[in-house]
């Protein structure tokens, strides 16, 4: 056994591509926090009053996120396909973007730097906004109807209603689905896998594809056990500063 | 326009968006390599049925399914006996150390697996697990333990004790009350712990792809990314694999989403 003592954390501090990867992550994370969990909470509170064919849409919005990411990955590759073929579009979305009239718009999504990282988070809040949907439904059907009667008696609007008697009572319920969200979307590497041919890896790299490009690529184990280990710590302390926040916000 | 007609609008585009990409696959499956790059009508105009029996022949299909499947059984089989006989040790034993080890399993819970794998492989290398069913079984039911023991355990605080003095003047011992008592009691709570690790088994993918090289031993979700490494460009039998991938944990979910929602919605409200 030979010990460097902290050199492969020394290296990892100053080491780009281990950063941009957290960048990247973040990323995909910040727009399944808003883009995913906005989309959620409206679904969620859209389901939540007397509609027709409410169970079907909560059978149908939990749909995707029972797919392997695997599968959700191969499927929207082909989707986005970019290539051409005697004339024609062979991946979908470009074929009805070419003849529903916007021709300029037809793009290879997942092959040009500027736009895959963005196109692959899209396709995690589709495969993600079913758990958010299903637990914040499953919050606002506990909240007291009669507060909600109150209200309307005072003449509360229904935003009025909304910001005061809904958002406060929901906010455990919230600030789990925030917790868990980021906690997924930090992980999700599957997705890139799938996705993202070789060439782009640098644009769309994560933290845990870079530990095992470590692992299985360059055989470090144990600087892939920094980053694992550095990786492990900062998804602890965020999970621990939100349920600290919410603690906070639920003495308020 | 009413309310309630733009509200259904909404919900039903945001449900076509849902179903439309697995409606878009399952067509692609009854393709031809030449009528797919062409063809986009709704329903193709011609129907071909063969890309499943390729995929389930040439393309090793039939090995991974059934990998899958032993898998799926084996793993949730191990979770159920393990987790609730450590929960029912946790909940109505007295030994040294009870909750230093308790409180282990929910630390263990903490870390992310991308945080611990490293460690993982190279301690089935150590053990000569690596490319092995057992070693894969072992660690997917290590995977799933710490969730489904805080759940049991929970459950477990919460029975009445006089059902258990009841079979112990019957003359069950400890083994016995676990077996007669709490594991039937505890139906609904294993029926959730069942369904959520069914699921993250069958999608599982990291681990297959660290600890099992040979071919003969992968899942599907392995299996499926070794197809496509191979035979990037023959669509209509990758999307027959992903069809025959899906649909099982589709149906699955179909005949179990009441258990699935309460199970997800007791979690969030409990928080």
């Amino acid at each position: 056994m030979h010990l460097i003592g902290l050199r492969n954390y020394q290296e990892l501090m100053s080491d780009n591509l281990w950063w941009d990867s957290m960048g990247h992550a973040g990323y995909i994370t910040l727009i399944a926090l808003t883009f995913q969990n906005a989309l959620a909470f409206a679904l969620a509170l859209a389901c939540d009053r007397e509609i027709r064919m409410k169970r079907f849409y909560r059978v149908v919005f939990f749909i995707p996120p029972v797919l392997s990411e695997v599968v959700v990955g191969l499927i929207w590759n082909w989707i986005l396909n970019p290539e051409m073929q005697n004339g024609q579009h062979i991946g979908l979305l470009n074929h009805l973007l070419y003849t529903s009239g916007f021709p300029q718009m037809v793009h290879n999504w997942l092959g040009d730097p500027k736009t895959a990282l963005t196109a692959i988070a899209i396709v995690n809040s589709w495969k993600g906004f079913g758990w958010g949907f299903i637990m914040l439904l499953a919050g606002l059907q506990t909240i007291d109807k009669q507060l909600y009667e109150a209200a309307r008696v005072d003449g509360a609007s229904a935003w009025k209603t909304f910001t005061n008697v809904t958002i406060p009572m929901m906010l455990p319920v919230i600030l789990v689905v925030v917790i868990l969200t980021i906690l997924g979307c930090m992980q999700v590497f599957v997705l890139i896998l799938t996705m993202v041919s070789e060439g782009l890896v640098n644009h769309t790299d994560v933290p845990v594809l870079r530990i095992l490009s470590a692992m299985t690529g360059t055989n470090r184990f144990g600087y892939a056990c920094a980053e694992a280990v550095n990786f492990g710590i900062i998804l602890v302390c965020v999970s621990f500063i939100t349920k600290k926040l919410s603690d906070k916000a639920k003495q308020v | 326009m009413t309310q309630s007609t733009l509200t259904h609008i909404f919900l039903m585009g945001v449900a076509l968006t849902c179903l439309f990409p697995i409606f878009w696959m399952i067509r692609c499956a009854f393709m031809t390599n030449e009528t797919v790059f062409v063809d986009k009508a709704l329903i193709p105009h011609h129907l071909n049925f063969g890309n499943f029996a390729v995929a389930w022949t040439k393309g090793n299909f039939a090995v991974y399914f059934l990998n899958s499947v032993v898998y799926t059984v084996c793993v949730v089989g191990g979770i159920v006996l393990v987790s609730s006989l450590a929960a029912f040790s946790f909940s109505r034993l007295k030994f040294p150390g009870k909750n230093i080890i308790f409180y282990m399993f929910v630390a263990a819970m903490m870390i992310p697996l991308p945080g611990s794998f490293v460690a993982l492989f190279v301690m089935m290398n150590k053990l000569h697990l690596i490319n092995t069913r057992f070693g894969y079984i072992l660690c997917m039911i290590n995977v799933g333990l710490s969730m489904s023991i805080l759940l049991l355990k929970t459950f477990f605080d919460k029975m009445s004790r006089d059902l258990e003095d009841a079979a112990r003047i019957d003359g069950c011992g400890k083994i016995g009350i676990w077996w007669n008592v709490a594991l039937p009691l505890a139906r609904p709570a294993i029926a959730v712990i069942v369904i959520f690790n069914s699921l993250n088994v069958w999608n599982e993918y990291i681990l297959a792809t660290l600890l099992l090289g040979d071919s003969q031993l992968m899942p599907l979700q392995r299996g499926l990314m070794v197809f496509q490494g191979a035979n990037s460009t023959d669509y209509p039998v990758l999307m027959a694999g992903l069809t025959m991938a899906a649909i099982p944990i589709v149906v699955i979910y179909l005949f179990m989403q009441k258990h699935i929602v309460k199970g997800l919605s007791s979690g969030a409200v409990v928080g």
